[in-house]
């Protein structure tokens, strides 16, 4: 019976899969915070900061936008190392994705910025907020809530992008199952598998991203 | 005579190559409520703006309450004084503007009670208490938890004037706050207005509603082309222009 030998083989796996799963949901992790924080200032510097140093991030987002995620993971493991900066696979492949959640997040932020009306900022001035004061509880607050379904979406990109890691050998949840499908030859079962759990993790992120619209969708 | 509260002095401003206030002198004491009337474009958005610092301004002085503000005179050049000291200055006058220009993402409590603690410093009790009593005073005491998108156009005024009121600023300033709302809402923000005025709120409004003006002001002031054209008590001004622009205007405002 197929679906018993599967059984078995998946419990052979299992802790080789779950150290895959691990290795995806913290490289994931890892690259989503880092990298929208990293964003935020981007989209920061983006609307306000001194022009030169405005297109000096301007260049970084579009090259980093314009450049394949698989590029940009080769780049950061291979290119570092010979410029004398010696990442293992896992920081590289996250420093990868995180700069590449930075650029799609720091886009985002500087188009929510720009569409809140000019009458917020001068609403918050006249009574006195000084300018950090009103980017901190008037404009980022309507901006992150703006932002939050592309975010959702950009959040399972991110989850995607770290198959990716697989190439430079980070033995995240794509490379476990292939490890484990070189040792027992039951390709689609585990490729369905593993297909499986990207898109409860994915599901996951989507149903959270949901639930906040809802909480946050007063106005 | 108590010290004027307002005094505006020689006041210029341009944007680019046009120059929008071509020398305004002002003086308000204490418990004045000045109307400004004037057709569109003579400068009156941006006078008040000049004095909430909202705009820069490139010659003359501004005192609120014996403070200059915004410019200071450093070793015989004038100079902008930095943000921080600007945004206190600020604080001294409130501003209601003519889109409202609540904040969404906060209840009406929450938008009164923002600047109460980051900019007053109050604990945040002490702020909700001030808010409380201030949307009472706006009629919208029970629609406090209530956000912006929730409320109707009169309601949304009634409540950035509640905002901007509980800073408890030495001169309010109000810019056209009934012109974008429907006309049976317009009353409800006038009365609020009228009721500041009876307890001896300093007011500098900005009104296309002439018979509002008439009744509420201790003086108006007619604006033309970017200076003071006529002023005066408003049964003077509305019943004895002495300038044909000022008659002009009258006879093709509707009251
Ligand atoms: N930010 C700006 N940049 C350039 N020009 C401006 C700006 N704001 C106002 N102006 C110009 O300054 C002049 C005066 O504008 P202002 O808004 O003060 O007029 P107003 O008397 O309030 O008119 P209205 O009754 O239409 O509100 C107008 O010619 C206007 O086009
Ligand atoms: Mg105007």
């Amino acid at each position: 019976m197929e679906f018993t030998q599967f059984l078995n083989e998946l419990w052979i796996a299992r802790g080789a899969l779950w150290q895959g799963l691990q290795l995806t949901i913290a490289v994931s992790v890892l690259a989503i915070v880092l990298g929208t924080v990293l964003g935020l200032f981007v989209g920061m510097v983006l609307v306000y900061a001194w022009r030169p140093f405005k297109l000096l991030v301007r260049l970084y987002v579009d090259f980093i936008r314009g450049t394949p995620v698989f590029v940009l993971v080769l780049a950061s493991f291979y290119i570092l190392s010979v410029i004398g900066i010696q990442l293992t696979a896992f920081q590289a492949g996250v420093l990868a994705i995180t700069v590449f959640c930075s650029s799609h997040v720091g886009e985002m932020v500087r188009g929510a910025l720009q569409a809140i009306h000019r009458g917020q900022t001068e609403a918050a001035m006249a009574i006195g907020l000084t300018f950090r004061q009103t980017f901190q509880y008037v404009l980022m607050p309507q901006a992150l809530r703006q932002i939050l379904p592309t975010w959702v979406n950009a959040a399972t990109e991110m989850v995607k992008a770290s198959t990716l890691l697989s190439v430079i050998g980070v033995a995240e949840l794509l490379l476990s199952t292939q490890q484990v499908i070189s040792r027992n030859f039951l390709s689609l079962e585990f490729y369905f598998f593993a297909g499986l759990i990207y898109f409860v993790l994915n599901f996951s992120i989507e149903r959270f991203g949901r639930h906040l619209e809802r909480r946050l969708a007063v106005y | 005579m108590a010290d004027p509260l307002l005094v505006i002095e020689n006041l210029h401003k341009k944007f680019d190559h046009l120059e929008v206030l071509r020398g305004v002198d002002l003086r308000m004491n204490g418990g004045d409520v000045v109307s400004i009337i004037g057709s569109s474009g003579s400068g009156k958005t941006t006078l008040l703006r000049c004095v909430n610092l909202l705009e820069d301004f490139h010659e003359g002085r501004i005192v609120v309450d014996g403070q200059e503000i915004g410019y200071a005179v450093k070793g015989g050049r004038r100079v902008r004084l930095p943000n921080s000291i600007v945004a206190r200055h600020r604080a001294l006058t409130g501003m209601a503007f003519q889109t409202f220009n609540l904040f969404p993402h906060l209840s009406a409590l929450g938008n009164v009670t923002l600047g109460l603690i980051r900019v007053r410093g109050m604990k945040k009790d002490e702020a909700v208490a001030i808010a409380e009593r201030w949307l009472d005073r706006v009629g919208l005491l029970e629609r406090r938890n209530h956000y912006p998108g929730q409320l109707s156009g009169g309601q949304q005024q009634r409540v950035a004037i509640a905002r901007a009121i509980a800073m408890n600023p030495k001169l309010m300033l109000f810019d056209e706050v009934t012109s974008a709302l429907d006309p049976e809402l317009v009353n409800e923000v006038l009365n609020v207005i009228k009721d500041l005025a009876r307890d001896g709120m300093t007011m500098l409004i900005v009104t296309h509603e002439m018979k509002f003006a008439y009744e509420v002001s201790t003086r108006i002031i007619f604006m033309n082309e970017g200076r003071i054209g006529e002023e005066g008590p408003p049964s003077e001004v509305f019943n004895n222009p002495k300038t044909p622009r000022l008659a002009e205007f009258l006879k093709n405002s509707s009251f």
